[in-house]
């Protein structure tokens, strides 16, 4: 089976940056891959080289098997849903929809069927015949969404499409296009900078930094075992230990990482045990979210260190300023590979 | 001072109506003011034998202006050269205003809006007059051609009866040139200025889609650069339909609608006459306009 989308270190270049420095990547036909980083990473600049928008410096871009480096966007079997819509606004609804087909020279009567099909599919029947600024942000998302798959593309590109949604909307958003894929079976490819999106969505994730990988992998494996402080900061924002800290706590000098969660507080006279790691710090300041509350401990040593504890009556009696140890089980420290820093 | 700011303040309505007062003064008496002054003298007519005005309302002068055969003429040949000038202006300015826009390096870009607006800095006279210079006879143009070998071409061009004459600096051909020349700058800018505000990714979606170059100029860029067209046209059109300077420095002999009023009412002194031919042009760019917006020009806005 060939791959819907391969890169074959790829390199995209402005002046200076290497906005995508030697990218090599798989995509399968059929998964929801995203593309996770923070701004300026290059995960942006990856997805308009699978549409053709940007052609790379060097290397290769292959989609269904079939070098497409050179081949520009029109001839591309690949739709994208961009971050601002991009709805023409000198059309109605339905000839946004029915953009693909009619410039592909199809009948009237067959592209407004279609076109009609696909605003049903994105429950939006009623509105074909309103201008796109008639419509509020999530329709447009919809239109945008109809319009990117009328023409049945093999893979479809969506660049940061929740972003501009209201928080609510963006969660039932999350769950349609999720069903949407699992429904159609097209390859979706998903740009975004929110974590929570690329875990809750997707089936494997890219986190980019500086133009580069650092992890590729399924939700649970890059939130269980980030190989890099990058990645273990970037997806669930987990406390770090580098240097000294780490010779003091593991007993070697490599960097590991503790996800916020699995640490406990305890009174800091209480007895450790050989199983788990243990430091003394001061409450710095507590963050109160419902189920838990996230609490900022500073150690003697400067560190300051976030635990996730649920919000049980244990730890109320913890004031800020307050004394405490933190504690974790040895398990729960992930190590890191050494090279990467930032 | 603190006191008045305060009052100001809490009134914004005073505020508004302070600041507007003196320029809509302006605005309502010298500008609008002389204008229907000027055109409520087209109501009049003026005696034949004493050449003085008739002060009471009549419609005889309206009547000579769409009568009679020479004055049916000078507006028909106006027309026809202000449709001819704004068609030229909107070929010519598209590929430039679109170049300046979507490829063009930053300092390039700065360069060509330099280079438009630079002829616009320029003495509109000494322009003209360089023009004829260019255009005559024996000038710079047919000197050009001559040595490319292309002299044969132009004097085909020059016999072709209705554009031709004796040579370009006397026929509708050079004075077709000379506007064209004179206002692409009022037809770039608003152009550039409409392209402007097309997103770069309303093309990208459009060649996403599937769309070739060709196709996404056709429905995307050239309806969405139709205010700036409109805009522009209305430029060209308006300047070319009451321009008296060009016909006269440049060009065939026959008499355009902005030489008929100046001469009416300078030396002839026939003020109605020329009141009503100032109308021309006004009714002429609303029945423009409201064609325009008909055609869709301003859906888009």
């Amino acid at each position: 089976m060939t791959a819907a989308i391969e890169f074959r270190d790829v390199s995209r270049v402005y002046g200076e940056v290497r906005a995508v420095d030697r990218v090599s990547l798989t995509v399968q036909a059929g998964e929801f891959f995203a593309m996770l980083g923070p701004s300026g990473s290059g995960k942006t600049t990856c997805l308009r080289l699978i549409a053709g928008f940007e052609t790379p410096d060097s290397g290769s871009v292959l989609l269904n098997g079939r070098d497409v480096t050179d081949d520009p966007p029109y001839v591309r079997d690949v739709n994208t849903v961009f971050q601002d819509y991009a709805l023409f606004p000198h059309m109605s609804v339905l000839e946004n929809v029915a953009y693909g087909p009619r410039v592909r020279g199809q009948r009237k009567e067959d592209w407004q069927q279609r076109a009609r099909e696909m605003l049903d599919l994105v429950q939006l029947g009623n509105f074909g015949d309103r201008r796109p600024a008639q419509l509020s942000g999530g329709q447009r998302q919809r239109v945008s969404l109809a319009r990117a798959l009328i023409n049945q593309p093999r893979v479809l590109l969506l660049d940061e499409p929740l972003g501009a949604l209201d928080l609510k909307l963006r969660e039932e958003m999350q769950i349609e296009l999720k069903n949407l894929q699992r429904r159609l079976g097209i390859t979706f490819v998903f740009v975004t900078h929110d974590q929570g999106e690329a875990l809750s969505m997707a089936d494997r994730v890219a986190v980019f930094n500086h133009g580069k990988i650092e992890q590729l992998d399924t939700p649970r494996a890059l939130y269980a075992r980030p190989a890099t402080a990058f990645v273990a900061r970037f997806v669930g924002s987990a406390n770090v230990v580098t240097g000294e800290l780490a010779q003091r706590l593991s007993g070697r000098a490599e960097p590991f990482a503790v996800r916020a969660e699995n640490i406990r507080l305890r009174a800091p006279a209480a007895s450790a045990n050989g199983d788990t790691m243990s430091c003394i710090g001061d409450v710095a300041d507590v963050q109160y979210h419902g189920a838990m509350s996230r609490w900022q401990v500073r150690l003697e040593s400067g560190e300051v260190f976030a635990a996730a504890v649920a919000d049980t009556n244990s730890n109320g009696d913890f004031k800020i300023g307050a004394r405490v140890r933190l504690e974790w089980a040895r398990n729960d420290a992930v190590p890191l590979s050494a090279a990467e820093s930032s | 001072m603190k006191a008045l700011s305060t009052f100001l303040y809490r009134r914004p309505a005073l505020y508004v109506a302070l600041l507007l007062i003196p320029p809509l003064l302006w605005f309502g008496t010298v500008y609008l003011g002389s204008l229907f002054t000027l055109l409520a003298q087209s109501i009049y007519s003026i005696d034949e034998f004493t050449a003085k005005v008739v002060y009471e309302p009549t419609l005889a002068t309206y009547k000579q202006v769409v009568t009679q055969a020479a004055n049916v003429d000078i507006i028909l040949r106006t027309l026809s050269m202000a449709v001819a000038v704004t068609i030229a202006c909107a070929a010519i300015a598209l590929p430039i205003a679109n170049y300046m826009v979507r490829y063009a390096s930053p300092r390039t870009r700065a360069l060509f809006y330099v280079g438009v607006m630079l002829p616009m800095w320029m003495s509109y006279l000494v322009k003209v007059y360089a023009w004829r210079l260019i255009l005559a006879k024996q000038g710079i143009l047919s000197w050009l051609l001559d040595t490319v070998g292309l002299g044969a071409a132009l004097d085909a061009l020059l016999r072709v009866p209705g554009i031709g004459g004796p040579s370009l600096s006397a026929s509708y051909l050079g004075m077709f040139i000379v506007f064209v020349y004179m206002w692409l700058p009022f037809m770039i800018l608003p152009l550039a200025a409409a392209l402007e505000k097309v997103p770069e990714s309303l093309l990208q979606a459009s060649a996403d889609l599937g769309a070739r170059p060709a196709q996404t100029f056709r429905t995307v860029t050239l309806p969405l650069a139709l205010p700036g067209l409109a805009a522009g046209s209305v430029f060209t059109f308006s300047l070319t339909l009451g321009d008296y300077i060009i016909p006269s420095v440049v060009g065939a002999p026959g008499y355009f609608i902005g030489m008929m009023v100046y001469q009416q009412q300078g030396t002839a002194g026939n003020i109605p006459l020329a009141a009503a031919f100032s109308v021309v042009p006004i009714v002429l760019i609303m029945i423009y306009l409201t064609l325009a917006k008909r055609a869709g020009a301003f859906d888009a806005l």
